[in-house]
């Protein structure tokens, strides 16, 4: 079960540093195919964190983000070998959901 | 479709692909947020139409409703010059108490917003990710701290553009 999701979740401290990298196209709606033709847009629309059922950090994006996003930011609390929940939806409705657990 | 941003309730396919929650509030509630409030708490909708606006004013005003004023405690670190503008690596993080979110627009791309964080109770007010430059442009980091808007500029040069293929 390939998941398009890859995280690391570290804690330290009090707070616990996520890292989370989507396997991702991001088309942008912009960009012409070899044949001149549009590739319509394709982009992630939403990453939601969930951490002990409540979402920690939300990212609204829009074409703009680069291919396979990269997302970094931490939060307070979680602690070594707590699940992590990390889920995004896009424009065309799929989506993809990975729970890791903290290290 | 014009009106409202966070808080845009319109039928749209976007809500619908929104997960049954956000279909549920949409179907039963018509439109508006209003009452539904403590139902979407946790699901707050995609900015759809800020993310459509072409200036960085119609944008910061679809997405917050508010002017930002200029804050050295609003902290962007971007690169002066990005040698692929597929990928620039951009972070925003803050001093200010009390953040709620945090936005990313290039001026010069074709839609100025290029992300929106949400910062829950207890997430640091940092955030790294990369995004996208069609060309060398202004990027406006945007900080909400206690229900005001702060802002930061920096100019990255694009020596090749990200949207061109």
């Amino acid at each position: 079960m390939a998941s398009t999701i890859r995280v690391r979740a570290t804690a330290s401290g009090d707070s616990t540093e996520v890292q989370a990298l989507i396997q991702h196209p991001m088309d942008s709606g912009f960009v012409k195919d070899a044949k001149g033709q549009l590739i319509p847009p394709h982009y992630i629309q939403q990453v939601v964190i969930e951490y002990d059922g409540k979402p920690v950090f939300i990212a609204d994006w829009g074409p703009a983000v680069s291919k396979d996003p990269y997302l970094k930011f931490a939060f307070k609390g979680g602690k070594k070998g707590d699940d992590l929940k990390v889920s995004w939806t896009d424009n065309k409705g799929a989506s993809d959901t990975l729970t890791a657990k903290i290290q | 479709m014009s009106s409202s941003i966070w808080n845009d309730a319109t039928v749209s396919r976007r809500s619908v692909l929104q997960g049954i929650a956000a279909v549920a509030v949409v179907g039963f509630t018509g439109v508006r947020f209003g009452m539904s409030e403590a139902l979407a708490a946790a699901n707050d909708k995609y900015p759809e139409d800020a993310f459509k606006q072409k200036s960085e004013a119609d944008a910061i005003k679809s997405l917050y409703g508010k002017t930002a004023e200029k804050s050295d405690k609003v902290k962007l670190d971007a690169p002066e010059i990005a040698e692929n503008g597929a990928v620039v690596p951009i972070a925003v993080s803050s001093s200010l108490p009390d953040v709620t979110s945090i936005a990313i627009l290039v001026t010069e791309n074709p839609n100025t917003l290029a992300a929106a964080y949400r910062i829950l109770p207890g997430t640091a007010p940092t955030v790294s990710s990369r995004l996208k430059m069609a060309k060398t442009s202004n990027v406006i980091a945007l900080v909400e701290a206690g229900g005001k808007l702060y802002s930061a500029t920096k100019e990255v040069k694009v020596t090749v553009g990200g949207c061109g293929g």
